[in-house]
């Protein structure tokens, strides 16, 4: 018999579905704009900061209003993803991963524009003089030691992704299988009298997840920097 | 052969310089904040001027005027940095083949065994940068670049950041690079360096070209003095070994006659470059006797130069284009009444051996 009741185990999966996905989708794009950032020049650079940081700054509800706006079904760029790839966004599981993975962008953005930053300029240009064209130094200089704050990135997003709950209820609304990721499981049963044991639980599973997430990370951002190092 | 045309405003600070470096080893001498850096990152496409031309072996690499600026990648010009830069995350191993997929099918350059054999580094090869000493670092790098095959080689003080002894470490592998026949400038504001190595001396003055020709020509110019240092300055001068003597002395021959070195390769035929301290020679019109000095060569002033201290630097022509340099006082310039065209005799109280493995006919 399994310890998670089925709305238990749909709730969670649904969840890791929902944030790995996010992650995944938004981790090149996070990747480029950490790299513009961060090596960037012009006005254009702090206006894009801006704007990838908007969600961290912002109610999440706000957010998740912007989105419906945009995304939903009649919404400029929603409509047009619905004609041209028949991809809809509105109250269905791919809505609640683009909720997450704009909720998650700034804190992947600036864990990889942090490691950006600190790799030296002058190694990439001595792999320049050493015949590697921009794409070469980028994947066999920069992206090997950037890795740990890419990683970091990804799996802080991640967390945040898992946790997400006012944009995506407000985006996606809250329909089991399809949008009750834990956190909107959570609220639900917090809602029905008699169902604080089923919150309970959940809210064991979600803080077990965030810590399985957390040393995860440390362990291979650890790893991969001991590598760099030479430590071993 | 490198020819380089660069013009380049910083503000405080502009450079404007043209030189050609021939075969061998160049020197691009100077005291910090000349503009050496800024040429050799110049050179190698790290930098764009606001005017230059560059062409290597032919090859035009910048030309403002014509709007060709080959990227670094595509120059060939390998770049052997100050502080090794090498890459933390590979071995030495990986970090020496870094770029020799790079190199074009054809390129000519020693193969991974001959350049690790050259450099010592073979025990290192399984280790990572962090571990290694500031000497082995620099021996890794000079490898790194030498395998992705350039067409000349850029070496920006590579023992500069080391201690006395790293550097006497190194010094004999920069001399069997030039075995290789791989033509390399070497930048370096240690006129010890520089009389070693180089064939060509390049002097960059703030920013612009101070003299330029062959290292015994340079060095042995008594209006340079200055820019060496009256401490440093000295002319170097090429000898033949013939042997030791029964008292161990080794007997070597020059231009001007022979000298006698306490160390020295005992190797009969080795062409050796000697360098003698403009503050190590006497200059005497008689032919001196009764001196605890061995070495005495005769030769004709060329050249008087004066400078504000009240020194007087002497250029000896000692036949066969070969030349001394001395340092005297102004008062003595007129004791002794020496002018050009006149005949002298110069007591040299110390011979360095500068550098060994000349070749034959050098």
């Amino acid at each position: 018999m399994s310890p998670l009741s089925p709305a238990e185990l749909s709730a969670l999966l649904l969840s890791l579905k929902v944030s790995g996905v996010a992650v995944i989708a938004s981790l090149p794009l996070g990747l480029v704009v950490a790299l513009w950032l961060a090596r960037g020049r012009g006005p254009l650079v702090g206006a894009v900061n801006a704007l990838v940081h908007l969600p961290l700054i912002l109610p999440p509800v706000v957010t998740g209003y912007f989105l419906l706006l945009t995304f939903g079904r009649k919404g400029p760029v929603g409509a047009v993803l619905d004609q041209a790839f028949g991809l809809v966004f509105a109250f269905r599981w791919t809505g609640a991963a683009l909720a997450a993975a704009i909720m998650g962008f700034p804190l992947m953005v600036r864990a990889m524009r942090l490691a950006i930053e600190a790799v030296d300029p002058r190694l990439e240009a001595a792999a320049a003089t050493l015949g590697a064209s921009r794409i070469a130094v980028f994947a066999r200089v920069t992206l090997p030691l950037i890795l740990p704050g890419v990683i970091a990135g990804a799996i802080l997003a991640f967390a945040k992704a898992m946790g997400e709950f006012g944009a995506t209820i407000t985006f996606v609304s809250n329909i089991p299988g399809q949008t009750r990721t834990l956190p909107a499981a959570i609220y639900t049963a917090l809602q029905v009298p008699g169902e604080e044991p089923l919150a309970a639980r959940l809210a064991v599973i979600s803080v077990a997840v965030a810590l399985a997430a957390l040393f995860a990370s440390e362990f291979v951002s650890r790893r991969i920097a001991a590598r760099i190092r030479g430590g071993v | 052969m490198l020819q380089v045309a660069l013009a380049q405003d910083f503000g405080g600070f502009s450079l404007d310089i043209a030189f050609e470096a021939p075969a061998g080893v160049t020197a691009l001498f100077g005291a910090s904040g000349a503009g050496k850096t800024t040429v050799v990152n110049a050179v190698a496409g790290l930098t764009r001027p606001d005017r230059g031309r560059v062409i290597s072996e032919g090859t035009v690499l910048l030309d403002t005027e014509a709007r060709i600026f080959t990227p670094p990648n595509r120059r060939r010009i390998g770049y052997v940095f100050q502080e090794a830069r090498l890459f933390p995350h590979l071995d030495v191993r990986a970090n020496l083949l870094f770029g020799a997929r790079y190199a074009p099918r054809g390129a000519t350059g020693p193969e991974f065994a001959r350049v690790v054999e050259m450099l010592g580094i073979g025990p290192l090869l399984a280790r990572r940068p962090a571990s290694l000493s500031g000497g082995e670092k620099a021996r890794v790098a000079i490898g790194r670049a030498l395998l992705s095959k350039p067409r000349f080689l850029l070496m920006d003080e590579p023992l500069a950041a080391l201690d006395a002894p790293r550097r006497a470490e190194i010094l004999p592998f920069l001399e069997r690079l030039r075995d290789t026949g791989l033509p390399v400038l070497h930048i370096s504001h240690s006129v010890a360096e520089v009389a070693r190595l180089a064939d060509t001396i390049i002097c960059l003055e703030a920013g612009r070209l101070r003299a330029a020709g062959p290292a015994a020509t340079i060095l042995a110019d008594p209006g340079l003095a200055d820019l060496f240092g009256a401490a440093e300055a000295g002319a170097v001068i090429g000898a033949r070994i013939v042997g030791a003597e029964e008292d161990g002395l080794i007997r070597a021959e020059t231009a001007a006659g022979p000298l006698w070195l306490t160390e020295a390769p005992n190797t009969p035929g080795t062409a050796v470059r000697l360098r003698v301290h403009a503050s190590d020679v006497i200059l005497s019109r008689a032919r001196p006797a009764g001196l605890s000095a061995l070495n005495i060569l005769s030769g004709t002033v060329e050249r008087i130069e004066e400078d504000a201290q009240g020194r007087a630097w002497v250029r000896l022509g000692l036949g066969q284009g070969e030349a001394l340099l001395a340092r005297i006082t102004r008062r003595s310039v007129a004791a002794l009444g020496l002018a050009p065209g006149v005949a002298c005799h110069a007591v040299l109280k110390s011979v360095a051996l500068a550098r060994e493995d000349l070749g034959p006919g050098r």
